[in-house]
C-alpha cells in the first residue's frame, strides 16, 4: 500500500488521528523547551553538521583508524557489504556460540536489515529489551518511529497485549504496573542469555570505541550479561574524536525527546575478560547515497527522529504510512536510495514546508533532498504515466499565454454554469472542500479594462 | 521605480481582488507599476511534481516578461521562492539572474524596500495569520519557531500599522495548512486533515478574518471553511492593508 493509500485509512479515525498528532506535538514542544534552554544551540547544529561533513568527506581513512584502534583493544571487528551479509555475520557468530536465543537492545540499522525475521527463520529467538520495541514486538509489528517505536499504541491497548503475553490482570492500564511487568519478564532474559546485540549511536575513531545511548538501561544489562557482545553500525556512525561527543550529546536527547541527555550514553572500549566484543559496520547502500552528491548529507543522520516529530504529514499518518524501518521526512530520502521502486512514493508525502530541515540537528537539508528525489524519480521513470500526461499538458497551457487565457475563461465560465463538472466525486479536492467561487473577469481582463490606454 | 507584477495564475483566474489589492498599494507607495499581459505561471507546480524539466517553456516566458523591471512583486510566498530557488534559462542566464535576486513578495517588499512605516489603513476585526511555510521557511517573511533565535514577522509589523486591527494569538505559530501543491489532491486525506487542524486554531482563539501571503493556503483553508460552515471570513493580506 502506498503512502497516500495507508495515509487514508490511518485519517478514517478522525481521534485517533489528533490523539497522535497532539502526542508528537507534544515531543516537539519538549524539544523546543530543550533547545531554547541553549543560548548556543544553532552554532552546535553547525558544529556537528561540519564534524558530519568532515567524517563524510573521510569516511574511509576514520573507518580504517577505527579498526585499527578496535582491534588494539580486543573487539573483533567485521564488514558487510548488505544486510543479507549483516545478517549472516550475526547468524554465524550465534552458530559458534552454540546459541538459539539472544537478547537485543534498539538498533533501526538490525531492523533496516530485518534481522528478527532473518534469525527466526534459522531457528533463533530474539528478544527485544527497549520496552517499545518490546511491545511492538509482541504486537507482531515494525516500529512506527525510530526513538519511540510504539508510539502509536495507547496504553488501555498495550494492557490487553500484555494480559495476552505476560499474564497481567485483564483490564490493566497503569503504565507503572505494566512497565513493572515488561521488567520482571525480560529480567529472566537478561540473567539467561549469553550474547547480547546492541546499536551504536557513536563510534569514534581515535579511540576505537563506541557509545550506546538508551533511557532503559537495557543495553547495558544486555551486554553486561552476555558472554558475547554483537555491536551493529552503519559505516556513517563513525566520529574522528572522542571530544566530539561533547558536541552530539548535548544535541541528541534536546532534540529527540527534549531531555538534556539520555539516561545511559556507556562507552564500550573492550571487552571484559573472559567477553568476546564484536562490531559489524554495514555498508548497504550507504556508499551509493555518499556517491549522489545531492543526496550524501542525509548520512549525517543520527536517527533522533526530531524530524518525525514535527512533521504535519508524519504525525497524521503514522509511521507505517512510510512502509520503510526509517519512516517520516528522513525515511523518505533514505528509503528511495534503497529501493527506487519500492519507495517512489515517499518523496511525494510531504508539502515541503521545511520545519523537518530546521529541527535537524546536524541540518541535513531535508526538504530540499525530498524536492530533488521527485525529479530523480520522475526522470527515471518511476512516475504513473497518468500524471506525466497531464503534467505535460499542464506545461503547454502554462507556457502559451493565448491558450492559458482561453483555458482560464472557459474554466470559470463551466464553474460558475456547470459546477457538477467539478463538484463531484472525480474530484479530489471536492471530496471534503469546496472549490473556490469563480469571478466574473480575470485580473488579467479587469486589468485590460482599467489601467490600459 | 519601476515594478511589474506578477500574478499568480490562480490568483489571477479566482482572486482577481487579490491582484487589485496589490496593485493599488504598490501605486499608493509611488511605484511605477505594470502588469505584463503575456504573464502566465511560475512552473512551480509541475516541478514540485517532479517535473521541473518541463519548466523550461514557463522559465522563458517568466524572463522576455520580467527581465525589465527594477523589482518584480508578487502577493504569494510560495511563487516568488519558486522563482528564486529555479529560474534558470542557459540562453538568458543573465536576465534570469536578475529576475532571481529582483523578485519579492509583497510583505517583504513593503518592509525592507519601500521600507513602510505607516499605512493609513483601518480593519476593526480580528484577524489571525496564517504563516504560509515557503514565505516563511523560503523567504524568512518570519521567524520560525524551529529556531533558537530571535522571532520577528514582516506580515505582522504591517498589519499591526492597521488601526482597528487587534491579532489573535495561535496555539501553533506557524504549521503548515497541508495546502502544499499536487499534494493536495495526490495526499487528500493528509491534506485535508492539516487543513481542518489549522483552521480550528484559528476557529478557537476567535479569528474573525483568516489572512495570510499565500493565496494558494488561503484558497484550501477557505474550501475547508466553507464546507464545514464556519463562521470565519478568508482575505488575503493585501486586501487588509489597502483597506480604508
Amino acid at each position: 500500500m502506498n503512502h497516500a493509500d495507508a495515509a487514508e485509512k490511518f485519517n478514517k479515525d478522525f481521534d485517533r488521528t489528533t490523539w497522535h498528532d497532539e502526542t508528537l506535538w507534544w515531543v516537539r514542544q519538549k524539544r523546543d523547551r530543550a533547545a531554547f534552554a541553549i543560548p548556543e544551540w544553532e552554532a552546535l547544529r553547525e558544529t556537528a553538521s561540519q564534524i558530519k561533513h568532515n567524517v563524510l568527506s573521510e569516511l574511509d581513512n576514520y573507518l580504517i583508524e577505527f579498526e585499527k584502534n578496535a582491534q588494539k583493544n580486543g573487539i573483533t571487528v567485521h564488514w558487510a557489504a548488505d544486510a543479507h551479509e549483516h545478517n549472516e555475520i550475526v547468524l554465524s557468530i550465534l552458530k559458534s556460540q552454540g546459541v538459539t536465543q539472544m537478547v537485543k537492545s534498539k538498533s533501526m540499522l538490525t531492523e533496516e536489515c530485518h534481522l528478527n525475521p532473518y534469525l527466526a527463520e534459522n531457528g533463533v529467538e530474539v528478544v527485544d529489551t527497549d520496552l517499545g520495541e518490546r511491545i511492538v514486538q509482541l504486537a507482531g509489528e515494525p516500529p512506527s518511529h525510530i526513538v519511540l517505536p510504539c508510539i502509536h499504541w495507547k496504553k488501555e491497548e498495550i494492557g490487553v497485549l500484555f494480559h495476552k503475553h505476560l499474564g497481567t490482570p485483564e483490564g490493566c492500564a497503569d503504565p507503572i504496573l505494566l512497565t513493572h511487568a515488561a521488567r520482571e519478564n525480560l529480567r529472566e532474559k537478561f540473567l539467561t542469555r549469553r550474547v547480547a546485540i546492541t546499536g551504536v549511536n557513536f563510534a569514534v575513531a581515535e579511540t576505537g570505541e563506541f557509545v550506546v545511548c538508551t533511557n532503559e538501561g537495557n543495553a547495558d544489562m544486555g551486554a553486561h550479561l552476555a558472554d558475547v557482545h554483537i555491536a551493529c553500525m552503519g559505516i556513517e556512525k563513525i566520529i574522528p574524536k572522542r571530544e566530539h561527543l561533547g558536541v552530539f550529546l548535548r544535541l541528541l536527547t534536546r532534540s529527540a525527546t527534549g531531555q538534556p541527555i539520555t539516561t545511559y550514553s556507556s562507552h564500550f572500549a573492550k571487552p571484559r575478560a573472559g567477553q568476546e566484543m564484536h562490531i559489524v559496520f554495514v555498508d548497504n547502500g550507504r556508499t551509493t547515497q555518499l556517491g549522489r552528491e545531492e543526496f550524501r548529507n542525509s548520512l549525517k543522520c543520527i536517527r533522533c527522529g526530531a524530524c518525525m516529530n514535527t512533521c504535519p504529514v508524519y504525525r497524521r499518518s503514522g509511521g507505517h504510512s512510510y512502509h520503510n524501518a526509517v519512516a517520516g521526512p528522513i525515511g523518505a530520502i533514505l528509503a528511495p536510495n534503497l529501493d527506487m521502486t519500492k519507495n517512489a512514493d515517499l518523496p511525494f508525502a510531504s508539502t515541503l514546508c521545511g520545519s523537518c530541515s530546521n529541527v535537524c540537528p546536524v541540518k541535513i537539508n531535508i526538504h530540499e533532498q525530498l524536492y530533488e528525489w521527485r525529479q530523480v524519480l520522475t526522470k527515471s521513470g518511476h512516475s504513473p504515466m497518468a500524471k506525466t500526461l497531464s503534467m505535460k499538458a499542464m506545461s503547454a497551457v502554462l507556457s502559451n499565454p493565448a491558450v492559458y487565457r482561453l483555458s482560464g475563461k472557459i474554466g470559470r465560465f463551466t464553474m460558475a454554469n456547470a459546477p457538477f463538472v467539478v463538484n463531484n466525486s472525480l474530484n479530489p479536492w471536492f471530496k471534503q472542500r469546496e472549490m473556490p467561487e469563480p469571478p466574473k473577469e480575470s485580473f488579467g481582463e479587469w486589468y485590460k479594462k482599467n489601467r490600459s490606454e | 521605480m519601476k515594478v511589474g507584477l506578477f500574478i499568480p495564475c490562480y490568483v489571477d483566474q479566482f482572486y482577481p481582488q487579490v491582484g487589485i489589492a496589490t496593485l493599488q498599494l504598490l501605486e499608493k507607495f509611488g511605484c511605477e507599476v505594470s502588469y505584463p499581459a503575456k504573464q502566465t505561471c511560475c512552473g512551480q507546480p509541475m516541478a514540485n511534481s517532479g517535473y521541473e524539466h518541463l519548466t523550461h517553456d514557463c522559465n522563458r516566458l517568466f524572463i522576455s516578461n520580467f527581465s525589465e523591471y527594477d523589482y518584480i512583486v508578487s502577493p504569494s510566498g510560495s511563487c516568488v521562492l519558486h522563482i528564486k530557488d529555479h529560474l534558470h534559462d542557459d540562453k538568458r542566464e543573465v536576465e534570469a539572474t536578475h529576475v532571481r535576486t529582483h523578485i519579492y513578495e509583497l510583505t517583504e517588499f513593503l518592509t525592507d524596500i519601500l521600507k513602510v512605516e505607516n499605512l493609513e489603513a483601518h480593519f476593526p476585526h480580528r484577524v489571525g495569520v496564517h504563516q504560509s511555510c515557503h514565505g516563511q521557511r523560503g523567504l524568512h517573511v518570519a521567524q520560525m519557531s524551529e529556531l533558537v533565535a530571535p522571532p520577528f514577522s514582516k506580515p505582522e509589523k504591517l498589519l499591526n500599522m492597521v488601526t482597528g486591527l487587534e491579532l489573535v494569538k495561535l496555539d501553533r505559530l506557524d504549521e503548515c495548512c497541508g495546502f502544499g501543491g499536487t499534494f493536495c489532491v495526490a495526499e487528500e486525506a493528509v491534506s485535508v486533515r492539516m487543513g481542518i487542524d489549522r483552521v480550528d486554531d484559528h476557529v478557537k482563539n476567535g479569528t474573525q478574518i483568516l489572512t495570510g501571503g499565500d493565496m494558494s493556503c488561503l484558497m484550501h483553508l477557505e474550501g475547508v471553511i466553507r464546507r464545514r460552515q464556519l463562521p470565519i471570513k478568508v482575505m488575503h493580506i493585501a486586501e487588509i492593508l489597502n483597506s480604508k
